[in-house]
């Protein structure tokens, strides 16, 4: 087995996992799962009870229910939505790293309605057998579409698919696991899907058509058959070099440092051993020392926007999400390419700025008026009353003592007695602005 | 590294951004509305700003002064130095379409359905078999008047055919799938500063993986009058205070992703205090001297902007940015392709007019590339699959002017049915780093002295 986490579990373990496992806390959700202890809270994450979707229902910025089928943006603050509200966040949080994963554009799409039906595909299967995900992914339509499953006939093959299934999908590119000659045969054994078009509805009718398979024999692997998509996907999943791509794959998406090769090891014994189930390697990555002890990682821009949302107690009340969300970097349903957002790059000039307007907007409907009464004139009241309303998240030293000051200074300023007056609230203002865009809410 | 598909280029990102930008321009109000506009707002502030760098330097601190003050110095100190400007065709641009061989029988055989006629574009006049696609008329006029090198066939040896891996050689100037940093970005560890993020500017809502560095800090930003910092609810000392604390959240951190997120911070602090003058006087256009495309997209807006920072003395050395259009051409590659090159290059020829007119033009070199060309043969949806060498630009008063490697023709594609190749761009990159920006070409590009240095620059 893998090695489990020994240390102690309290609030920011639990934060932790919570930001790594989901999209961070709600008010007290941190508190709440450092009390079950590390087993009783990974079990509450990949074991969790009925889906329900908590808080204020989501709407546009005229009060309108969400048509994400039909109006442009939609789609993503439906799924935005999700996580906010989510009860399951471990799920909500695998559909996104099977969006990433298996990143399909609706720009090579289309329609609204595939992009959502592979979405539920991956909430549905995210923490069961790879196998299957893998095998459904590539009947998928969207896929179909995205990755020229239909185009790939007999007659005109088309490796599109061929290719990153296994560079990207199950088996990794420059480790010898497959050759130029097994992109193209698998390309044979994926040919055999088509649709039909439908000038109202876009593409239909997706199908397998056996008069466009070819049904020949085919080498892949070193094995020859009349093989067929199944078959595709089964000698992908079995390939001796799968597992080992896809713990290391998986580890990636929680723990910003590669396995070492004993955990390595272990994870894909237990992943062979489970018949290609994803839930224990999840299990045993959120259980690992790694997890805890190692550096922090940089929050996807959804996971911030999400996060930031759930500990204001906020709900999916305007449109801006959208474009705010891809200024940061990532547009959901339209990842840059196939291989998915690159996560080593989500933090630059450009980013840091547009999550700085996320913030702006996260906190604006609270925003405090310069005659707001009561607001507390001590630095440390203040500090206080900000990171309260950001849901209490955990901060480092040297943030803490920025604020302070930043508190401080401000209050020292206010000379005259109408600065005594208006300053405070300002100073809570911004020390909210600040706290939310700060180095420690970037990461976690 | 990462394959090839149908659809994935990152133009369609890319043009979604924009979209976003476009909305983001107009998302947060100066003022907030029902606020007071005391002087000390932020709008006030900032115009306040424009007026003059002493006066701005007084409303700060004395720490800030000290950065304020190095970038400006940075600016106006010596002699300006080289600027060298990266555009790249995202997806594999068709060289057999950029420039086109229009009798060559074996193109007609190869391309039934897509070859361009003979009389549709501008004949290339250093090798005369050639055309210019027709939306390339801008180049064509800027070849005519020696300001363009025309690479018509440059790659490398053991072409990749997967995009990532193709377009990350090109980015890191290796055939290394491992290298983690872009050539600017190790030029600009040797030759940048450490006070200075604009030396590498990426143009982009993201950086441009050629500039990532490892010593010194480079930029990413959408357009250079958009990089303000406003907070509801803030405004007068308040803000100038919240402004002043970013600085101290940017210092170090020991875990090394808290400190990569405290560098961000502290970058775009400097970046802050470095535009704020430039982008309070942006107004209109940017004020150029020339019309640039007026066209749904931002590449057009993003080029006046660099012109207009590169003639406010900004200190930029190294800029990357990517083209308008969609060049992963696998279907319906006519249409796609007419309309990228079209707002490429009637920019292109806005952005060399501006610089003409602005006396730049001597300071400025601009390389156009793609990843890879396209696959001789057409497929059967109207379009191209991907291909080995490509074609590649060198536009600028001080490019040489002549043509670098020739035209292979089609009679001897390589086992793939591909174009090959005959300029290798780490050869060019080399050229580039001695000819123009004057460092030793081995302290950057990995195996510097195996590649043949083409004259690029006269």
């Amino acid at each position: 087995m893998p090695p489990v986490y020994r240390g102690p579990f309290g609030k920011p373990q639990a934060e932790r996992l919570l930001w790594r496992a989901g999209f961070g806390p709600r008010r007290g959700e941190a508190e709440r799962l450092a009390r079950l202890g590390l087993d009783g809270a990974v079990h509450s994450l990949t074991r969790p009870g009925r889906d329900r979707l908590k808080g204020p229902r989501p709407h546009d910025d005229r009060g309108r229910s969400l048509a994400p089928l039909d109006r442009w943006g939609h789609d993503q603050l439906w799924w935005l939505d999700r996580m906010v509200r989510t009860t399951k966040p471990l799920h909500e949080r695998m559909t996104l790293v099977w969006h990433d994963w298996f990143a399909t554009s609706r720009d090579g799409v289309g329609p609204a309605r595939l992009m959502l039906n592979q979405n539920r595909l991956f909430r549905r299967q995210g923490l069961g057998s790879f196998h299957t995900l893998l095998t459904d992914v590539t009947r998928d339509p969207a896929m179909l579409l995205w990755l020229s499953g239909v185009d790939n006939t007999k007659d005109s093959p088309n490796e599109n698919y061929a290719r990153e299934l296994m560079e990207l999908f199950t088996l990794g590119a420059d480790r010898g696991a497959y050759s130029e000659r097994d992109v193209r045969e698998q390309a044979r054994a994926l040919t055999g899907w088509r649709n039909s078009w439908d000038d109202d509805l876009g593409p239909v009718r997706f199908r397998y058509d056996k008069r466009r398979h070819d049904a020949g024999s085919k080498r892949i692997f070193g094995k020859r058959g009349h093989f067929d998509w199944h078959d595709s996907c089964r000698l992908c999943v079995h390939h001796r070099l799968h597992p080992s791509f896809f713990v290391t794959k998986l580890w990636s998406y929680f723990v910003p440092v590669p396995p070492r090769p004993g955990t390595k090891r272990a994870l894909q014994h237990l992943y062979v051993r489970s018949g290609y189930q994803v839930r224990p390697v999840v299990e045993a990555i959120l259980r690992h020392p790694a997890l805890y002890t190692g550096p922090r990682m940089v929050k996807p821009p959804a996971v911030y926007i999400a996060g930031l949302l759930r500990g204001l107690g906020r709900g999916v009340d305007t449109e801006a999400w959208t474009w705010l969300m891809s200024l940061a970097g990532q547009q959901l349903f339209y990842p840059p390419n196939v291989a998915g957002w690159d996560d080593t790059r989500w933090l630059d000039t450009a980013t840091f700025r547009a999550r700085w307007e996320i913030a702006g907007y996260a906190i604006r409907p609270r925003v405090l008026k310069e005659n707001a009464r009561h607001v507390p004139h001590r630095p440390e009241k203040l500090v206080e009353r900000a990171r309260a309303l950001l849901g209490e998240p955990t901060l480092t030293g040297p943030t803490e003592a920025a604020l302070m000051r930043f508190a401080k200074r401000s209050l020292a300023d206010a000379n005259a007695e109408w600065k005594k007056r208006q300053y405070p609230p300002l100073i809570e203002n911004a020390l909210r602005q600040l706290l939310a865009t700060a180095p420690d809410l970037q990461t976690c | 590294m990462k394959s090839g598909c149908h659809h994935c280029d990152e133009f369609s990102r890319a043009s979604l951004l924009r979209r976003g930008a476009a909305e983001a321009g107009r998302g947060l109000p100066a003022i907030e509305a029902g606020m007071p506009a005391p002087a000390g707002t932020g709008l006030d502030r900032r115009s306040f700003v424009s007026g003059a760098f002493g006066l701005a330097l007084s409303v700060y601190g004395l720490g800030r002064l000290g950065l304020f003050e190095e970038g400006i110095a940075e600016a106006a100190s010596g002699p300006a130095k080289p600027v060298l400007v990266s555009v790249f065709l995202p997806g594999g641009a068709d060289s057999l379409s950029v420039l086109y061989p229009a009798l060559d029988p074996n193109y007609h055989r190869l391309r039934p359905k897509l070859a361009l006629p003979d009389g549709a574009g501008p004949v290339f006049s250093e090798d005369t078999r050639l055309h210019w696609h027709p939306s390339l008329q801008p180049l064509a006029t800027l070849h005519g008047e020696g300001k363009v090198s025309v690479l018509p066939a440059v790659g490398y040896t053991h072409p990749d055919q997967s995009h990532f891996t193709s377009r990350h050689f090109w980015e890191v100037g290796a055939t290394d799938a491992r290298l983690s940093t872009g050539w600017m970005g190790r030029y600009l560890d040797h030759a940048g500063t450490k006070g200075n993020p604009l030396q590498g500017l990426s143009l982009d809502y993201q950086l441009q993986p050629a500039l990532a560095s490892t010593k010194v800090p480079v930029a990413s930003l959408a357009a250079p009058d958009e990089y303000t910092f406003w907070a509801p609810g803030v405004w007068g000392e308040v803000e100038d205070r919240m402004l002043q604390t970013l600085a101290s959240l940017g210092s170090r951190r020991s875990d090394p992703v808290l400190n990569q997120a405290a560098r961000a911070t502290a970058q775009s602090d400097k970046l802050r205090r470095q535009l704020a003058p430039f982008a309070a006087s942006s107004g209109n256009g940017f004020g150029s001297p020339v019309t640039y495309p007026d066209v749904d997209d931002s590449f057009p807006r993003q080029l006046s902007g660099l012109a207009a920072m590169l003639a406010a003395n900004l200190p930029l050395r190294c800029v990357a940015i990517t083209a308008p259009g969609e060049y992963d051409t696998h279907s319906d590659q006519p249409q796609a392709l007419a309309d990228g090159l079209d707002v490429t290059a009637r920019t292109l020829l806005a952005f060399q007019r501006d610089l003409e007119a602005r006396g730049l033009a001597d300071r400025v070199l601009t390389l156009v590339w793609s990843e890879f060309g396209r696959r001789g043969e057409e497929n059967g949806s109207d379009g191209t699959d991907h291909g080995a060498a490509g074609a590649a630009f060198l536009i600028g008063k001080r490019a040489r002017g002549k043509m670098v490697g020739e035209f292979p023709g089609l009679a001897n594609l390589d086992d793939d049915g591909n174009l090959r190749p005959t300029a290798d761009f780490r050869g060019v990159y080399c050229s580039l780093l001695e000819q123009w920006l004057g460092m030793d070409a081995a302290a950057v590009i990995p195996h510097a002295k195996s590649f043949a240095r083409p004259a690029l620059v006269s």
